[in-house]
């Protein structure tokens, strides 16, 4: 399925008029014409709802939100807000459908259903892909080559355990936990829903969703392909809103598993929330990840995966790899190599097949990464960005490079969200490691080197939860994602998935 | 390391001043019934601290008395048997820096060599079996013959434990069929430092039971005894330093829960901490001030004679995927 690799532009190139302008040093640069996908294929209601109990309905009081395009800052739709009464609802619903249906259920049978919605998702992966780049703002290649076949592909993964699990290594009949309340992220919207649901289905739970207020629509296209995949009502309930609305679902008495994806701060403050309650927690939290360059690493492959680590998605990774720590001897020549590509990367319409940096998803997330880019600046670090035309509406940030930065800068310790990579430097494998985990957060690392011996000595003394060597930002549902210390606890995908929604 | 290692908490020759308060006609039950008049006078025992491999008393200076179990059961304590160090913050924080130092080297000793290790205590605590009946029998107001029981269960748990050291990763670890060239996988890490609120009643089966999962998985551990039956605990300790479990792997603090628990809950350099020994009203308030780092807690009540299932291990790994490129 889906890769995370950014491709490598072939020949150098530059510029279209929105795009870069710098002409290369080996002076080819080639012009690409516009080459949007249509967003013809995909139907935007004006208004959406709330659903639950298998059918769509306003909020209880009547409230909603809109949700822009974050490229344009135009309306793209209203979306209901729901309060407490439709959050009660949604619960009431769930635990209806997970006492009378879906834990009764047979498991191949739900694997049937889970198949199903695999299957459709596949077969409207160009609507949802198209439609999470309108709400997302991300690049359409992301979209179409990432976010929707995986998210398919987690759906397909699950289904298959659903008739499976005494062989899942938890004892011989595990039980499911019962009502699943899940609160996600803007950066993956799709992606992050379907990591959430397909385990928690596949294991007998029933969920409530709750997608995040900037990027409620392809949840919303989920809930109607969950309804054409014949899904009980209950089984699947999806609640829109802000902050308010996660914390309504968090705190609800009758939910027996919260599972969270976001920002360490709101993991902190849940985690006390569900202190001294039996309500299960998994969370997916932030991260500062060191992406570690060896000297005897292929220089134009890492400087593909620095790109790819840092600029997919616009940097809104929770695993990005925020933190370049190159070998003293080859800092120079990676640095300047790499700014020779970040001025090929076309920044611009998200829904052009050719844009390598899409919208940053919102206002507030442009004004956090200008402040703490800002951060950088004052405390003395040196930044670069390549010459780069931001369109005038919607909200951009480009491709930003820091050097000269230490370990105590704020732009070395926090999490930024954004495409604004710094750049450490070390000596020796240790100095390496020891920079590496010089942080409370434990999410994610990479490591470029051509020795074998040398990744899996590395890879045993980072204290991270994801390790990728000779790659980056690379995601299969078979494969368990999650993050040491600050950055949470539990596992999504794999068999390890399976833990987090089931009494073991 | 603040202080020799020693073999031994036996310091007899430094009088404590809590000690000499000690009134001499209530002999410590826990020693050999006393002897006819004229026999010879026992010697007896301080029971200390035991942290980075030494046997500090505390800091702070103080003590707490610590009586045996009434024969009636009815609750109330009875006869002293001797003064426990009371463990300070100071004396906790000085056991996590230890545990800290130390953990790097224990998890990364091989899985065959922390099973030999942990081996090594089973021996040890079966040499001193009776020992260990005569504490657990006042501490616990047992009779002798369960006393015996409850120690060669708890011995017997420690083998079982010891035995997982070299398998444990092949049980929770995985290769993962990923749609791409690379080879992927997944293995189990100790969380790091764990404290544990060992379980107030049970004072060496259930401290064994919620011990040595904690290491055996590579961790270091700093435990808060039990507070009114912390003496097994000592003696425990005695042992570890003599089995080459390396020094700041485990550490013992004895004293007041209440005092110490908030301090381990709120500490920044703790990954995780079992709170299962913790009075029921304190969790939530414990729990929420874990939180703030985000530490692994663990929480669960059990019957200690039932067989532990891995659950306490797993509670104290981090899953790491590797992904490793493949290619000629």
């Amino acid at each position: 399925m889906g890769s995370g690799t950014m491709k490598s532009a072939e020949p150098a190139v530059a510029a279209d008029p929105d795009g870069p302008a710098d002409p290369q040093a080996d002076g080819l640069v080639w012009e690409y014409a516009p080459a949007p996908e249509s967003r013809d294929v995909v139907t935007i209601e004006p208004e959406y709802g709330l659903f639950i109990d298998g059918a769509f309905s306003p909020a209880a009081a009547g409230q909603t939100f809109e949700t822009v395009n974050p490229a344009t800052e135009e309306r793209l739709a209203l979306v209901a807000e729901a309060g407490q009464a439709d959050t009660d609802r949604a619960i009431a619903a769930a635990r209806r459908a997970y006492e009378r249906v879906w834990a009764p259920m047979p498991g191949r049978e739900r694997a049937k259903y889970l198949y199903r919605i695999a299957r459709i998702l596949q077969e409207r992966a160009r609507e949802f892909a198209v439609l999470e780049s309108l709400d997302n703002g991300k690049p359409i290649r992301e979209s179409r080559d990432v976010d929707i076949p995986l998210a398919a592909a987690h759906f397909f993964y699950y289904a298959g355990w659903a008739d499976k699990l005494p062989y899942a290594g938890f004892g011989q009949d595990p039980r499911p936990l019962g009502v699943a309340g899940q609160v996600i992220p803007w950066n993956f919207p799709l992606l992050m829903a379907a990591w959430k649901l397909a385990p928690a289905l596949a294991a007998g739970n029933t969920c409530v969703l709750k997608p995040a207020e900037t990027t409620p629509l392809t949840a919303l296209l989920l809930a109607k392909v969950c309804q054409q995949a014949g899904l009980p009502p209950g089984v699947v309930n999806i609640i829109t809103g802000a902050g308010e609305t996660g914390s309504a679902l968090v705190r609800h008495q009758d939910v027996d598993k919260i599972a969270f994806t976001g920002s360490t701060e709101v993991g902190k403050q849940i985690a006390a929330v569900v202190a001294g309650t039996t309500t299960k927690l998994t969370l997916e939290l932030g991260g500062k990840a060191a992406n570690i360059v060896f000297d005897d690493a292929p220089v134009e492959q890492a400087v593909e995966g620095i790109v790819n680590g840092i600029f997919f998605n616009q940097g809104h990774v929770c695993c990005a790899g925020s933190r370049l720590l190159v070998q003293e001897s080859v800092a120079d020549i990676v640095t300047d190599r790499l700014k020779r590509r970040l001025a090929t990367l076309r920044l611009g319409d998200p829904l052009d097949k050719n844009t390598d940096i899409g919208a940053i998803n919102s206002r507030q997330q442009l004004d956090k990464i200008t402040r703490l880019s800002q951060a950088g600046d004052s405390e003395g670090a040196e930044r670069w960005s390549p010459p780069c035309r931001l369109p005038e509406r919607g909200f951009w940030f480009p491709p930003t490079l820091f050097t000269g930065v230490s370990q105590s800068h704020r732009i070395a310790r926090e999490e930024i969200f954004g495409p604004v990579l710094s750049v450490l430097t070390f000596r020796t494998p240790e100095e390496a490691v020891a920079k590496a985990n010089n942080t409370p957060y434990g999410l994610s690392a990479g490591i470029w080197t051509e020795k074998g011996s040398r990744i899996l000595w590395v890879a045993q003394r980072l204290r991270a939860g994801v390790v990728w060597a000779n790659t980056y930002n690379r995601f299969d549902p078979a494969s368990p994602f999650g993050g040491y210390q600050e950055s949470g606890y539990g596992r999504e995908g794999g068999r390890h998935g399976l833990a987090a929604y089931l009494d073991v | 390391m603040a202080w020799p290692r020693t073999s031994m908490s036996d310091h007899a020759q430094v009088e404590h001043a809590s000690t000499e308060q000690a009134p001499a006609e209530r002999a410590p039950a826990a020693q050999a019934p006393a002897e006819p008049a004229g026999a010879r006078l026992d010697v007896r025992k301080t029971y200390k601290l035991f942290i980075g491999g030494a046997f500090p008393r505390s800091e702070s200076g103080r003590s707490y008395p610590v009586s045996a179990a009434s024969a009636d059961g009815d609750g109330e304590r009875g006869d002293l048997l001797a003064f426990a160090a009371q463990g300070s913050r100071k004396d906790l924080r000085d056991a996590v820096v230890a545990a800290r130092r130390a953990q790097p080297g224990w998890s990364g000793a091989t899985a065959y060599n922390r099973g030999q290790v942990l081996y090594r205590v089973a021996e040890i605590l079966e040499g001193r079996a009776a020992q260990f009946a005569a504490e657990v029998a006042v501490a616990e107001g047992l009779t002798p013959a369960k006393a015996a029981a409850t120690v060669a269960q708890a011995i017997d748990r420690w083998v079982w434990y010891a035995g997982w050291s070299d398998k444990v990763a092949q049980v929770a670890g995985a290769a993962n069929p990923v749609a791409g060239p690379y080879f992927n996988f997944s293995v189990p890490e100790p969380t790091g430092v764990v404290v544990t609120i060992a379980p107030p009643d049970s004072s060496l089966l259930g401290l064994v039971s919620v011990l040595a999962p904690v290491i055996v998985t590579g961790n270091a551990v700093v435990v808060i005894a039990s507070e009114e039956r912390p003496l097994p605990a000592v003696v425990l300790a005695e042992v570890l330093a003599t089995s080459d479990v390396p020094p700041g792997v485990v550490n013992i603090l004895t004293g007041r829960t209440a005092e110490l628990a908030p301090v381990a809950a709120a500490h920044t350099d703790v990954n995780a901490i079992d709170l299962t020994g913790a009075p029921a009203a304190d969790r939530a308030p414990l729990e929420r001030a874990a939180a703030a780092n985000l530490k692994r807690t663990v929480c669960a009540d059990e019957d200690w004679d039932d067989p532990p299932g891995i659950r306490r291990m797993m509670a104290m790994l981090e899953i790491k995927t590797v992904w490793h490129p493949m290619g000629s």
